[in-house]
């Protein structure tokens, strides 16, 4: 892929003592539908913060497109759109009211887009924002940002408090942007599974730290579990990443990142599929030491 | 035309799930030479996934010749669906046969020898994928 849509190096974000955000590397290729997730707290709005610019950097680096969101904020924000967590509009706003204040603000609006859109999801225009369910609020969001005709949008929770259906049609409809259009896309959510028929990248981010970043194919592909003798147990560790280990007297269950070729006619292998691989990540501790639990 | 499904809990990749579901309906006969099938958006649409994991299996498609891409126009079930040749099949069912029998005569029981087929497949396709 060509030059990445964001890049962040060392990138940390102080609240007073605390650190919300801490030494976090990572890349977001462009074209591709990265997901971010972790733990409430763990530095994910933060990030996007930083991302669109709104709030400056404590330590460490931010780059969108090249360019330092906020120092040059021009050559980084026409070119991104952003849906900020409950998707926050003017309840007392119509839709028709809501795409006007859009048209107004932005510079690259597409009135066309968002008129199309509108009439396809059957929004009323008619109607004040603060009537429509979630659902349609979520919609509502969502076309404001793509009639900015961004490269790079930025969704924080966009799907969190919509019901089943309704977080479905959200994501049909994002799909289908991507598809017209091959913009970038960075969502955080909590539910795995939405991520992994959506997203193609992964960064996982817990205690205010990058955990595990990467192509989601890759990440399935290299992560196993495996089930053996005690005994032999410091020997895999000294081969591969251990995530998470769970011992008994004499067994050992670990879930390793392999680094290359795992074959050992002692140890018992499993596949995993993503909610396990990011739950063991999760569990992890904050010196970044795996996730022990001893049952003796 | 088909219409893809996905099965979630699965562990077959997606991208992996709609190649399957081709090959399968070529089999079947439910997709013919010269049939399309469905646009990247009208799948994307329908199952809410990555657009790049549609592209993917119509890339993996393609590379085992069983469908062909028209840039602007959409993918198709290729004229001739590939078929190996029988005696391919059986020199390599031979010498697998072969391979079984040295496993087994190492100790290794059934259980063993498919961990280790399957380690050694999913290796080597790691490898190409990467």
């Amino acid at each position: 892929m060509s030059a990445p849509a964001i890049r962040t190096d060392a990138l940390g974000k102080r609240y007073g003592s605390a650190w919300a955000l801490r030494d976090c590397t990572l890349e977001v290729p462009a074209g591709s539908v990265t997901a971010l997730v972790g733990p409430n707290g763990a530095g994910k709005t933060t990030l996007l913060q930083l991302v669109v610019g709104l709030g400056r950097a404590s330590a460490g680096t931010v780059e969108v497109f090249g360019f330092d969101p906020q120092s040059e904020p021009t050559a980084v924000l026409p070119r991104v759109g952003f849906v900020a967590q409950e998707h926050p509009l003017y309840s007392g706003f119509t839709v028709a009211e809501t795409l006007k204040l859009g048209r107004k603000l932005n510079p690259s609006w597409d009135d066309d887009l968002a008129r199309t859109r509108v009439e396809a999801l059957g929004l009323p225009l008619g109607r004040k924002v603060g009537k429509l369910s979630g659902g349609q609020q979520a919609q509502v969001a969502l076309t404001l940002a793509l009639a900015k005709r961004p490269e790079l949008l930025v969704l924080d929770e966009p799907v969190a408090s919509l019901d089943p259906l309704a977080r479905r049609e959200f994501l049909q409809s994002l799909m289908e942007a991507v598809t017209e259009t091959g913009m970038t896309v960075v969502l955080s959510s909590h539910i795995v599974a939405d991520l992994e028929r959506v997203c193609d990248h992964l960064v996982i981010l817990s205690h205010a730290r990058t955990q595990l970043a990467g192509p989601i194919d890759e990440i399935v592909a290299e992560h196993r579990l495996l089930t053996g003798p005690r005994s032999d147990a410091a020997e895999v560790a000294r081969m591969h990443d251990v995530v998470s280990e769970r011992h008994t007297e004499r067994q050992s269950t670990l879930l390793v990142r392999a680094n290359g070729h795992v074959y050992d006619s002692s140890w018992e292998l499993h596949d995993l599929d993503l909610e396990e691989i990011v739950l063991a990540y999760l569990a992890r501790n904050r010196t970044g030491d795996p996730a022990i639990a001893r049952t003796a | 035309m088909i219409n893809f499904h996905l099965d979630q809990r699965s562990g077959v990749p997606t991208y992996l799930q709609l190649v399957q579901q081709v090959r399968q309906a070529v089999r079947l006969g439910i997709l013919q030479p010269g049939d399309q099938l469905p646009t990247v958006k009208d799948v994307v649409g329908s199952l809410a996934i990555n657009p790049n994991t549609v592209l993917k299996a119509y890339r993996e498609l393609d590379h085992e010749g069983l469908a062909v891409g028209r840039r602007g126009i959409g993918t198709f079930v290729a004229d001739v669906p590939p078929s190996r040749p029988p005696d391919d099949w059986k020199a390599l069912r031979t010498a697998l046969q072969r391979w079984v029998d040295r496993a087994r005569a190492a100790g290794l029981d059934d259980e063993n020898i498919a961990a280790l087929f399957a380690d050694t497949a999913r290796a080597e396709h790691i490898s190409r994928v990467a």
